[in-house]
Parts: structure tokens; sequence; C-alpha cells
């Protein structure tokens, strides 16, 4: 089971030590994890994707709320929700596969933006789904390099 | 008013209403230490930092106030994390003050730097680094805020030497505000209500009981629910106290080490009423096979604590006193006759015993204690052996009384403990029940004792051997005893002399009571040197992964 948390904490220092320590103090993995400042500039936001059983994810988030810094914990996936992913991908490319590259690229609204002779970078924003099936059909191309954000996400609310 | 970091320390101190802090100096701590020279403060100088966190601990245990302790930058701060880990993992209030470097020189490798906030995280509840003076006042009130509220714990000031001198407008904020801090402490009245009417239609309950019900001052509300229940209490470790010992209704000490009839009680049980305690593995035993027929309530003010370790039919969350004052508006006496007849049979089958005979053995010298104290003494203990012979036969009628590392079982605690309840209660007699291997651990602090004329009373359990240890490569590893064997100990009774504190040596069980009673009458210090029984094991005892009711040694 996946579960995606957003979670409101005070916009100081070490408060990303407590929350990452905790993760790795009480065993729990997490797939990804986006930080920024929120419309308060005292609060920032961490989304956190984690994965793991019923019962460990319920820890997660509760061991989360125990945090002093820490305001407020949203399980987003108890709600309908919006999830992003910006990924940059730079895939191998030649004079027979260019217009193939590019056009799967299209297909997906994915930007390019930087084209070399041998490589290309893609920059493509999307949920789960579109960045897996992405991700997919460029593999047979020879992907070089992955940067990935991680997944923001937003209740429709 | 312009104040300087380490008086705006100091004043906010006061403003806590401190009166007294256990600590040791250092380079980076001398603005501290200059501005205390003036200060009405008690300053206890330990002989070691350890010292200083376990006797902070030991006071705030003993007391109920928060302890406080203060330590330099670097080694000081690094001596202080077992005492603080200690303290954090019993859910105990201390605030430890850190010196650190200045704030220029932070993450340079100074002399004497440490990451203290990066150390502590794990140990500890919340932790600052303040690194505007500014900010000083208002990180020290949250400190004690967050240190005594909700599930207690330690919290960490680290102070760099530059903030320390830096001067500021000294303004002490009258209300902590946290936002992201807000613990609940009045139970959900529709999940109480549920938990009343499971209570009425059990058949076996058992209360089982934890430090929480101590930390909250629930005591006198949970005797007088089990008065009005007759629900049989069984307590762990660091329950002790919370209920009466000596009171028909009490099973003593559950889990390992625990009576079989609390075992057996629990494993029968149709229904458990936790109350401030978090299913332990030393408690459960084999979790899949802890309590098979019973459903759980669970009262606790940590919402973390509910179905961490097994899985809780009805959670109640906030603090153990609101909550069970909250249940005796509703409660009914459940019909559980029968259940009482089974207890007794089981008491009276498995009593918890040791062999009587004429030689000096531990649980003899522990009962003997309790005879000369009355019963009314503060035990502090050491970790092993004799840490669970003084569970097993002092039996605790009051709160705050057993003072023991539960959860990390910290060697060495005992000692530098008891001497912080002693500052904390002067007019209490605080025996330590220690073992020849855990009293070295702090040794140094017989200095302290001595110093501060602290009539703390050491009585070591002395087999020659770390016991508990040995106990189990007896027990478990074909007796091949590697390391265990204490070759090389002191003269204790020199040792104590040479510090100025009286040693007195038994080796005899008719000796025993005669010698306890020298010990008290002595001013001072008293270290007892008991040269019990080498062999003696703790018993019942449940081995690793085994379900709580297959004992080792339930029958004497």
């Amino acid at each position: 089971m996946k579960k995606i948390i957003s979670v409101l904490v005070e916009n100081h220092f070490g408060v990303l030590t407590h929350a990452a320590g905790l993760f790795s103090a009480r065993g729990f993995n997490i797939d990804s994890l986006a930080v920024g400042e929120t419309e308060d500039p005292t609060i920032s936001r961490m989304t956190i994707v984690a994965e793991g059983d019923e019962k460990t994810l319920e820890q997660v988030k509760k061991q989360l709320n125990r945090l002093i810094d820490v305001i407020k914990v949203i399980d987003l996936t108890e709600e309908d929700f919006l999830d992003r992913e910006l990924v940059l991908a730079k895939v191998r490319i030649d004079d027979k596969n260019r217009s193939e590259i590019l056009q799967i690229a299209d297909t997906f609204q994915a930007k390019i933006d930087d084209t070399k002779k041998e490589t290309v970078v893609i920059e493509i924003t999307g949920d789960e789904d579109k960045i897996k099936s992405f991700i997919k059909k460029m593999k047979p191309f020879g992907l070089i390099e992955i940067v990935r954000t991680g997944r923001i996400a937003m209740g429709r609310k | 008013m312009k104040l300087t970091g380490a008086k705006i320390l100091i004043e906010s101190l006061k403003k806590q209403g401190i009166e007294v802090m256990f600590g040791y100096p250092g380079g980076v701590v001398l603005p501290i230490f200059d501005a205390l020279y003036d200060s009405d403060i008690k300053f206890i100088l330990t002989r070691h930092e350890q010292g200083a966190a376990h006797a902070a601990d030991g006071y705030a245990r003993a007391t109920g106030k928060v302890g406080v302790c203060l330590a330099t930058s670097g080694p000081g701060a690094t001596n202080l994390l077992t005492g603080l880990a200690t303290a954090n993992m019993d859910s105990v209030p201390v605030v430890a003050f850190t010196g650190q470097v200045k704030t220029t020189l932070i993450g340079n490798d100074a002399f004497q730097e440490v990451d203290v906030t990066g150390l502590t995280r794990p140990i500890s509840k919340h932790n600052y680094l303040v690194k505007d003076v500014k900010n000083l006042a208002t990180v020290i009130k949250n400190a004690f805020h967050i240190a005594s509220t909700g599930r207690p714990g330690v919290v960490v000031v680290d102070l760099p030497v530059d903030i320390q001198m830096q001067e500021t407008d000294f303004h002490y904020p009258e209300k902590a505000e946290i936002r992201g801090y807000n613990p609940t402490c009045k139970g959900h009245i529709g999940q109480i209500k549920k938990a009343v009417k499971l209570i009425a239609d059990s058949k076996k309950p058992v209360l089982y009981v934890g430090g929480g019900v101590i930390i909250s001052g629930a005591s006198e509300k949970l005797r007088e629910f089990v008065e009005k229940t007759e629900i049989p209490v069984t307590m762990t470790l660091m329950g002790l106290g919370a209920f009466p010992g000596t009171h028909e209704l009490s099973l003593g000490m559950l889990g390992m080490h625990g009576t079989a009839y609390a075992n057996h009680a629990i494993q029968e049980s149709d229904l458990i009423i936790a109350v401030g305690a978090r299913f332990d593995d030393r408690v459960t035993g084999k979790i899949d096979e802890f309590a098979p027929h019973a459903k759980i309530i669970h009262i606790d003010i940590d919402p973390c604590a509910i179905s961490k370790n097994v899985k809780v039919d009805i959670p109640v969350v906030g603090d153990a006193n609101c909550i069970i004052a909250d249940m005796l508006k509703y409660i009914k006496k459940p019909d559980i006759e029968k259940w009482h007849k089974n207890i007794a049979s089981w008491k009276k089958e498995f009593p918890l015993a040791y062999k009587n005979d004429s030689k000096l053995r531990p649980q003899y010298v522990v009962e003997e204690i309790y005879n000369i104290t009355k019963g009314k003494a503060i035990i502090t203990t050491e970790v092993g052996q004799n840490q669970m012979w003084a569970a097993q036969f002092y039996k605790c009628d009051s709160p705050r009384q057993f003072i023991s590392s539960g959860g990390l079982g910290t060697m060495g605690y005992g000692f530098p403990a008891a001497i912080g309840a002693q500052m904390g209660c002067p007019k209490k007699t605080v025996f330590d029940i220690a073992g020849d291997g855990s009293i070295q651990m702090n040794i140094q602090e017989l200095t302290t004792a001595v110093s501060n004329k602290l009539p703390v009373k050491i009585a070591i359990l002395n087999n020659g051997c770390l016991g508990m240890v040995r106990q189990w490569q007896e027990l478990f590893y074909k007796k091949r005893y590697s390391h265990v064997i204490l070759e090389g100990c002191p003269d204790f009774i020199k040792l104590a002399e040479s510090y100025g504190a009286t040693g007195i040596r038994i080796t005899k069980k008719q000796d025993v009571k005669k010698a306890l009673k020298r010990a008290l009458k002595i001013k001072g210090p008293v270290l007892m040197d008991f040269r019990v029984e080498p062999g003696e094991n703790v018993f019942p005892m449940v081995a690793i992964g085994q379900p709580i009711n297959k004992m080792i040694g339930a029958l004497a």
C-alpha cells in the first residue's frame, strides 16, 4: 500500500532532520519526499510518499504528528487529491529514432529542454501513471539519467 | 532590562521555579557558571555528566517536577546521552542544557564541538539550538512546557557560548505557545462509554497499569476504580507503586520476571484494561500468543502507543487521571466472583518465593530492607538481577517510590538517581538496590553524596558476577560463562571509606538486620556490601520468544 502524506511543518532549520530521522529510526521507507514553502512563509509543506502495510503507515502518521514542529498531518490518500511529479529524462537519441522519440514526447505533452547530437533532455510533468508509462516508453531507447522532484499533491476540496 | 544570555537562563530557571540542577562545568559554559555563582539555585556538582543526567532524572521521578542538568559542549554533552536516553525512554521530564561552540564556529569541527541536536534527536522529545539570544527566553519556556506535558520526556537546549554572552531585553513569556503541540487531555466520552460497557460485561478482566498512571497522578482515582469494580491489577516495572503492591487485588508485576499469577491472569483474561502502559516486549513475551482470549481497552496519552504492538479494541487517548475520573461516573461492577477464585488459586499455587535457608540470599536482603523501612523508602535500582529482586520483593504502595530504568535498562542508573531522589525528598529514606557490576558504573558519585551530605544507602547484592547475564548463560548458553565473572572487584568497604562514606560488609544471614539498623542510624551515605549466594537466579522467568504463561521456576 502506498500513501501520500502531506505534512505542514514550521519553516525553520532542523525540522527536516527530525522528520527524516524519524523514518530511518523507525525503519519506515520513503518513496519520495518533496519540501517547499507554503502560502504562509512560516510554514513549509513536506509531501511524503511512503509504502508499507496499514499498521506501519498508521504509525508513520502518528509519529509525524508527535513531532513538535509538525503542525498538521494530512493523509491525502483518504480524500480526493491531485498529484504531480516533474521528471527530467536524458534519453539516447540518433537519426533513426529521433522523430519517434520526439513524437512520443509530444503525445505525453512533454517538453524538449535540451538537444544534443546523441542525447535529448525531456521534461515531463504528470501523475504517477503518466510518469510510469512515459518511462516505460523511453526505456528501450536508452535512458541515460533520470532526475525526479518527488510527487507533490493537493486535496481537491 | 538588558541581560546576557547566561543571566537570562538563570532568571528563566527561577521563573520556572527550579530549585536544584545537576551538572559539570567546562569551557563553553563558563558564562553560565559565572551567572550561577550569584544565584540561589542549588547546583549539585556530580563527578561525571552521566551522573548529572541520571540525578536530574531521579529527582524528577521522585518529585514529579522537571529535572534539570547542565553540561559543557563535546564530551560533556556526549556523556549526558545515556542519561537522557534513559529518561526519555521512561517518559521522565528532564530539561538538559548543553554548551556549544560559538555560532560562527559551528560545523567547523572546533575544539569540543559535537552536533548536539543531531545526537539527541532520537533520544529526546524535542531539542533546540539557540542561534539568537532574542529567542532564548521563549525557547526555555517552551522546553519546560514540552518536557512536562503530554507524554513527558527530555528536551535539550544547546547554547552556543556567544549567545550566552550577548545581551537582550529579558521578558519571560507567561505561556508557551506552540502551534504544532497540543497534547490531548480529556478522553473521548464515546470511547469511555464503550469501554465502561465492555468492563461491565466482562467475566475475567485485568487492569494492566504502567508508568503513565504515576506520571498523570492517577493513583488515587485508580484505587477508587479498583475498589468499585474489584478488578485485579497487575503492574509493569514502571507502574510499580501506581497501585498498592500490598493490596489484596494486586497481582504484582507481570511479564518476563513477573509473578506467575499475574501472567496466568493475563493469558486467561477476557478483557485487558491497559492504562499508561505500552505493551513492551518484556511484558508481552511472544506477541502472537499474548492474552489470546482478551479484548483490549488501551488508555494512553500517546496516540503512537495505541496499536503499536498489539491490536487494540477500544483506544482512549488522553490523560489517565482525567479518563479514569470520567469512567468512574459510569462504571458498573462486573460479575467476576469466579474469576477471583481462579486468581486466588493461582496465588496459592504459584507464590512468589525463594529458598529460605541459612544462606544469605539476595531476596532475603530486599525483604529485610522492606521490613526495616516499613515499606516506605524510595527504592532506586541498578539493572539486572538486583532490579528484578527489588521489583519482586519490595512491595511499593505509593507512586514515585520505585525508581528504575525500565525502557533503556541502564546499568549505573540507580545510584545517581538515588542522589537526585534524595535531593528532591530530603526527609525520605532512599535506598539504591545495586549489583556489584552496576554500582561500579557510576561509583564516582560517592563523592557527590558525601559532599552534599546525602544519606543515600546503597545495598550491593554482591554475587561476584554480572548476575543476569550469567543467568542467561547458565540457562540458554550451556553454562559457558563468558566474561561475566567480576574478578578484581575493589574492596567496597575501603572504597567507601576513601570517599568519606561508611562501608559495611555483611556475609551472614543473621547479620542483615543488625547491619541495616546501623546503616539507617548513620547520617551520611552508607555502602553495604552484601555477599550473597553467587548462583541465585531470578525466577519465575519467561524465556525470549515464549508466551508469558510458559515460565521457568514458577514454583519455589
